[in-house]
């Protein structure tokens, strides 16, 4: 089997990470309310969500939020502020410290930019006691340049486990204002996928900030699971039903796996190497999709069979 | 610690608490005003007794203006406010005094 086998590598990077939802730091009840939206990560936000005279309270509030709050199971990752601010030594500190399960670098442009994180970070788990490598990180791509490093990007620390679009600021650059339906993003969606997908690692996707235009919200969460996305950011809790629903494969998607796995494994059994199913030619190389689709049902929590 | 000047951390909004800090000489005197006072006033003064303690402060005015905060927005809401009454916003030793 190919080695993008997925979920048999390191389990923490691949886990299911269908939305990733931002919650600000700044304000108590966005602290301590999100999971209850059950998205499958959370992004507490130390960048851009909080003013700038306030970033050291947030990180006593994210610090202490971590510390005592129950999340329930799900997975908590902090935006951290860019490395061109005065604050990203102290957000390394302080996620690494809590026991976050991982960063997000916002602006991330270069490899470097990566190096210099995980040197922090290694640092910080030394300074209080974590397990080395424990802390997991992920690169925001926001500019050209950092779209056309994505690949050098993902292989610059074996800390990181995905790399994800950020519109806002990537239209910025690109002169464009999103009118064109996407159409600006195209190119750097497809390098993207394509240099996580290289890299073995996952890709996600920009946020939607149109919060009352769902259909339109469905219809780019839709293109972006074609294109071979893992996720999509998220800023509105009534956005994470939608991407669930559409990410989570349908009952006849998962029958037809089973189908798939079953007769590849007894087909081998018998010697042989290619056969019809269903009308359909299939071989080994179709082994690793359908094992992927069941993997992802059985994440999603609606199969529960042992394929 | 050392309280040096007055300083402030958080807002009044909802789930969130206002601590004010300000140099005192008779250990720790605290001034509360919380709609819960009467459920959680004993409560909400151990955890600023506790806190002062953890950081060292023996000498502080704190002036505490609650709207319903969970134990842990009090607490990182009253270090912040140490923190800031000494200028500190970097090298925070996370884990050990906090």
């Amino acid at each position: 089997m190919g080695k993008g086998a997925v979920m048999k590598v390191d389990p923490r990077k691949n886990r299911l990470r269908r939305t990733m939802m931002f919650a600000s730091t700044q304000r108590p009840n966005l602290i301590r309310d999100p999971y209850l939206f059950a998205p499958d990560s959370l992004i507490f936000d130390l960048e851009d969500a909080v003013a700038e005279n306030q970033k050291d309270a947030a990180r006593f509030s994210l610090y202490h939020a971590v510390q005592s709050l129950d999340y329930h199971g799900l997975e908590k990752l902090v935006r951290i502020n860019a490395l061109d601010t005065p604050h990203w030594q102290e957000d390394v500190r302080v996620c690494v410290a809590a026991g976050v399960d991982g960063i997000r670098i916002a602006k991330c442009d270069t490899a470097d930019n990566v190096r210099t994180i995980d040197e922090a970070v290694t640092a910080a788990e030394t300074e209080f006691g974590r397990e080395p490598g424990s802390t997991l990180l992920m690169a925001a791509l926001e500019s050209p340049l950092a779209v056309l490093n994505a690949y050098e990007i993902c292989k610059a620390s074996p800390r990181m486990f995905g790399i994800a679009l950020s519109g806002g600021d990537f239209r910025r650059c690109m002169h464009t204002t999103g009118a064109g339906g996407g159409v600006d993003m195209q190119t750097a969606r497809g390098l993207m996928v394509l240099s996580a997908r290289a890299a073995g690692l996952q890709c996600f996707d920009t946020v939607y900030t149109n919060l009352d235009d769902l259909e339109g919200f469905a219809k780019e969460t839709q293109l972006i699971k074609d294109m071979g996305f893992d996720g999509k950011s998220i800023v509105n809790p009534r956005q994470i039903k939608i991407v669930h629903d559409l990410f989570t494969p349908s009952r006849k998607e998962i029958e037809e796996a089973e189908r798939v796995v079953i007769a590849i494994r007894e087909n081998a059994e018998k010697g042989i190497g290619i056969f019809q199913l269903d009308g359909k030619m299939l071989d080994i190389a179709f082994m690793e999709g359908a094992e992927r689709t069941l993997a992802l049902a059985k994440a999603s929590g609606v199969y529960k069979g042992d394929l | 610690m050392n309280i040096k000047k007055t300083a402030m951390a958080g807002t009044l909004e909802s789930s969130d608490v206002m601590v004010t800090v300000e140099p005192g000489q008779n250990g720790i005197e605290l001034s509360l005003s919380s709609p819960v006072i009467h459920q959680y006033g004993r409560a909400i003064k151990q955890t600023v007794m506790d806190t002062m303690n953890r950081l060292e402060v023996d000498h502080a005015k704190v002036t505490i203006v609650d709207h319903g905060a969970l134990d842990c927005t009090l607490k990182a809401r009253l270090e912040c406010a140490v923190y800031r009454s000494n200028e500190q916003t970097e090298d925070i030793p996370w884990g050990k005094g906090l």
